[in-house]
């Protein structure tokens, strides 16, 4: 019965944001729903946070290898929640001095704001930053102008990435005038603007199909595999 | 010796010179900020200012903003005993934090490592926690405390919020939000399904719309467009050569674009004129996917150079691009506080 209802409920609610795009007197239903939305996600937050302090909980209990890493996790979690509900270090708003919690979150020289520019945004950066040791690995390994196509991958990434540095500028500055379009960062240039953009309106139409195909099936019920293995 | 007692000791070496370097000379990682009362008072009509000279606040704190050492080199050269620009505790503990994780998760290049564990150990704990906070306060309670609660949110957490009337549609989201906590309980968990299906149906609805509208056409009304591109001279006359070269790009284009969906298109065999087109296609395709490489490695790398940047400027202090810890002779601290002061728009009361 559940299910029947929920396949009810996503037909009516799809159609709906479907109809509010082609009818004025239901344009702003759009708009209501993303509000809606917002706040299922943030309460959606609560779940998440749940599962995290369930998964490295289970792990602490039964002291499986690295509880001590997942003590750590509960423990940044439960630090950095804790600071950032009660707005710690966090002044009041000049025009409202008397409301002690009318102060950004992350206002500077809060606990909150300490958490995340000393924290969260030099690790989270780093780790991203990892990558270009990683790619740059496994491009060594893996790239070799084998047949057309590899090469045609290979030559783009080389130029582009010669062609948007100023080493680019220098290698080929030395191309007369008349030949001016062979330097580096004109042919990257070239590049995206026409090959690059090419292949990316097509991957977007593509998606663009799919995703229009994909929600007709979720919305007439063609597609029920979010209720579960058993649908 | 093992490899292990090789490693403590190149680590032990390590933090003898830097313990060295930050307790001798200039020193290194230290954040300095600059004090600024704030203080108000209450006028006739309820309104709170800023408390002018002379007058004692009602309410008064002092808040920290972080100032470059030069700000702090020119202070204590005009007034050694002055205590507005000051060594910050919390900031340099901070600067040390960031360092030691950012070394942390370099360290994996070498090995998986306890500091590494204890790094990734924090990114998930604390971003779990920020998005967790940044939903609290930038959604539930302006949007769900607002209209549900608005005068109890106003008087606490949103003074400045308008509209006061309440709107008892929010109750929707909300007990949308806690028949999704069901999940949590195994007997009940089933009414989630309810709040799940109105999220998959209302992205299925809204998707369905923005990538047609926004993607699916767009993209093809960009594309058809006339090969034949006309290019004006300086005069106004014809450019032939940029005609040619507008006209080549769009023709490039267009056929790009065909060939590409062409390799897409699988209901029908790649073979004669779809096949040519579709092998057209893939080396278009090739040439974005090395673009895209490109760029990633490229971004990657702007991360890299922005991290070894924090690590050399702001905590070895070995180098100094922007001038953070030079003090102009010619400038007395009078000067520098006060350039500070109208680059921040603050005021000292």
């Amino acid at each position: 019965m559940t299910r029947q209802i929920a396949l009810i409920i996503t037909f009516v609610s799809g159609f709906a944001m479907v109809a509010s795009a082609f009818f004025k007197p239901v344009e702003h239903w759009g708009e209501d729903v993303a509000e809606w939305f917002n706040v299922l996600a943030a309460i959606a937050f609560v779940l998440g946070a749940a599962n995290l302090a369930k998964v490295h909980l289970e792990k602490i209990s039964s002291r499986s290898p690295g509880w001590g890493y997942s003590g750590l996790t509960i423990f940044f979690f439960t630090f950095t929640f804790a600071v950032g509900l009660m707005k710690l270090g966090v002044h009041p708003m000049d025009k409202f001095p008397a409301v002690a919690m009318s102060g950004e979150k992350d206002a500077e020289g809060s606990a909150f704001w300490w958490m995340y520019a000393f924290v969260m945004s030099p690790l989270t950066s780093t780790m991203f930053a990892l990558l270009a040791f990683f790619v740059a690995s496994a491009a060594f390994r893996a790239f070799r102008a084998k047949n057309v196509e590899a090469a045609l991958l290979l030559g783009t990434a080389f130029i582009v990435l010669l062609g948007r540095t100023f080493a680019g500028v220098v290698l080929t500055g030395w191309l007369p005038e008349s030949l001016s379009f062979l330097r580096l960062e004109n042919l990257a240039s070239l590049i995206l603007e026409v090959f690059n953009s090419a292949g990316n309106r097509a991957i977007i139409i593509g998606i663009a199909l799919g995703v229009a195909a994909q929600s007709l099936k979720i919305m007439l019920g063609l597609d029920r595999s979010y209720l579960g293995a058993s649908n | 010796m093992s490899r292990r007692a090789l490693w403590s000791l190149v680590l032990a070496v390590a933090l003898v010179l830097l313990a060295i370097r930050a307790f001798t000379g200039p020193g290194m990682g230290r954040s300095y900020v600059s004090d600024q009362q704030m203080g108000f008072v209450q006028s006739a009509d309820g309104v709170w200012e800023a408390a002018p000279d002379g007058v004692t606040p009602t309410i008064s704190w002092t808040a920290e903003l972080s100032v470059p050492p030069r700000v702090f080199y020119a202070a204590n050269a005009k007034d050694p005993k002055q205590t507005t620009v000051h060594l910050s505790l919390s900031r340099t503990l901070g600067l040390w934090a960031a360092a030691f994780f950012t070394l942390a998760i370099l360290s994996f290049l070498y090995a998986d490592n306890p500091c590494y564990k204890v790094a990734e150990a924090a990114v998930v704990g604390v971003s779990a926690a920020y998005w967790g906070i940044v939903g609290v306060w930038d959604v539930l309670v302006p949007k769900l405390g607002g209209a549900l609660l608005p005068l109890y949110t106003k008087a606490h957490f949103l003074p400045s919020l308008t509209d006061v009337t309440g709107n008892w549609w929010m109750l929707v989201p909300l007990a949308l939000g806690l028949m999704l906590l069901c999940r949590l309980v195994p007997k009940v968990a089933s009414v989630s399904l309810l709040p799940l299906a109105f999220v998959i149906g209302t992205t299925a609805g809204l998707k369905f719309i923005s990538f047609t509208e926004g993607d699916l056409l767009a993209q093809s009304a960009a594309t058809m467009k006339p090969l034949y591109v006309e290019r004006l001279g300086v005069d106004g006359a014809l450019d032939l050569a940029m005609t040619v070269g507008a006209s080549l790009k769009q023709t490039l284009l267009f056929v790009g674009v065909i060939c590409a969906l062409a390799y897409f298109y699988f209901s029908v065999e790649h073979k004669g004129v779809v096949g040519r087109a579709a092998r057209v296609g893939i080396w278009y395709l090739m040439i974005t996917f090395g673009a895209g490489f490109g760029f990633t490695v490229m971004g990657r790398i702007a991360l890299l150079a922005a991290r070894f940047e924090f690590m050399l400027d702001d905590w070895l202090w070995l180098i100094d691009p922007s001038g953070k810890r030079v003090v102009a002779l010619t400038a007395g601290a009078g000067e520098v506080l006060g350039q500070f002061a109208q680059i921040h728009s603050v005021s000292v009361w």
